[in-house]
């Protein structure tokens, strides 16, 4: 059985060989093969049309099975490998562990961004970013330069609140749970959180940064979370709703996964807390 | 393999996009009223960005029909036309306008700005000199 733990209290053992997984997708062509999925998506959700992935209801869920098919593409090099989560509310400084030589490795250097240290630096070969919007071809990083503060657990606890899954207009203008998280409207809780790591993070390509699964997988958590205080909430739409994904269609690129299908994590997954 | 296999579907695109500005209700629909969106053309730490209304303002990009299913795997970007163009040093930078009027570029996905000219100087800052990859535009 699968259970993510808080990343922080991964040991040293835990980490390499989720690095070493990393590194091995990477290899082989199929980690990229996500980021370009990932990279079509949100260049093609838009407030006005046909959106799946962003900016709509089927955000999380949409996620919630990204996260599953790349976690079994880990568990495939390693079964033992899980997805950690990032508690961004708590490990929010760049000298957070996660950022360690051991793990992530840390910011970029000032003015282009490279990241220096850690096995995802351009030095160690084995990170090369082939899906990108400009010619750079390193991971690059700006921890905490270009966003306020990441979002505080009180700012958490208050998005956590909101009983309504979504609303109408279904976008990034809507007022709800789920556009409050993705973070379009208040907080901007998972939006600012790209922000502030910087780099890739910030661009349609994101998922070149490792740190993109981390922060997902504790975004997803918020999800569970929210649905755990408000057990009579839940997603909407119902109905067919004209370019948002409702409770019973199913989602691109798989066709045969619905968002009632991803409500429930504990088949695929559970928390360490 | 080489860096450019890939690059190129980074901000891959498609001509065949059904803008059908029928099909958009009034409040939902990029015209060329509003704030900033007169053209501009300006060096911005040494990069020339310029920004200009296209000549399909007014209608949007979202691809009609086909709604939910039906789309096979491997969707890449669509070129939707939100009624503005934005070049930086001559290649485009990927824009979309929010449901609020304010703008994104692929290059600052999850900030919004209020003008595509605040858009353009932060892509040119968060560039840091280097070039875009080129819009490649694929058939669907
Ligand atoms: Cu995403
Ligand atoms: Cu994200």
């Amino acid at each position: 059985m699968t259970v993510r733990k808080n990343q922080s209290a991964l040991t040293r053992t835990e980490k390499r060989r989720f690095v070493d997984a990393l590194l091995e997708l990477k290899r082989s062509g199929r980690y990229d093969e996500f980021v370009t999925t990932h990279n079509g998506f949100i260049m093609s959700d838009t407030d006005q049309g046909e959106r799946v992935g962003h900016r709509s209801p089927s955000f999380l869920p949409w996620h919630r099975r990204f996260l599953i098919d790349f976690e079994r593409q880990l568990q495939e090099v390693d079964p033992e490998v899980a997805l950690p989560y990032w508690d961004w509310t708590v490990d929010r400084t760049p000298s957070a562990s996660l950022w360690a030589d051991d793990f992530l490795g840390g910011s970029g250097r000032p003015g282009d961004g490279k990241v220096m240290s850690g096995r995802f630096a351009e030095a160690s070969g084995a990170w090369e970013i082939n899906i990108r919007v400009d010619q750079r071809p390193y991971l690059r990083r700006a921890l905490g330069t270009g966003a306020r503060q990441l979002p505080t657990r009180a700012e958490v606890d208050a998005v956590l609140a909101m009983p309504v899954y979504d609303a109408s207009p279904w976008n990034s203008a809507s007022t709800s749970f789920r556009n409050h998280l993705e973070g379009w409207r208040g907080a901007n809780l998972h939006n600012r959180v790209h922000v502030w790591v910087g780099g890739q993070m910030t661009t349609g390509v994101s998922p070149n940064d490792p740190v993109f699964w981390l922060h997902h997988a504790f975004v997803d958590k918020l999800w569970a979370d929210w649905q755990a205080r408000h057990p009579d909430s839940g997603y909407l739409p119902t109905t067919r709703t004209r370019n948002v994904v409702s409770l019973h269609d199913t989602m691109r690129p798989w066709n045969d996964v619905t968002p009632a299908d991803m409500l429930d994590h504990t088949p695929y997954y559970t928390f360490d807390a | 393999m080489s860096a450019g296999t890939f690059a190129g579907l980074a901000v891959a695109a498609t001509a065949a996009v059904n803008a059908t500005a029928a099909k958009a209700a009034p409040s939902e629909r990029q015209g060329s009223q509003g704030s900033g969106l007169e053209a501009f053309d300006e060096v911005y730490q040494g990069r020339r960005i310029q920004g200009a209304p296209t000549r399909g303002a007014g209608s949007h990009g979202g691809h009609g029909g086909g709604h939910g299913s039906g789309h096979g795997g491997g969707h890449g970007g669509q070129a939707h036309d939100f009624g503005y163009a934005v070049h930086l040093d001559g290649d485009e930078l990927h824009i979309m306008r929010n449901a609020d009027g304010t703008w994104i570029s692929v290059v600052n996905h999850y900030e919004t700005f209020a003008t595509p000219r605040q858009l353009a100087r932060a892509a040119v800052t968060e560039l840091h000199g280097a070039d875009l990859v080129p819009l490649v535009l694929t058939s669907a």
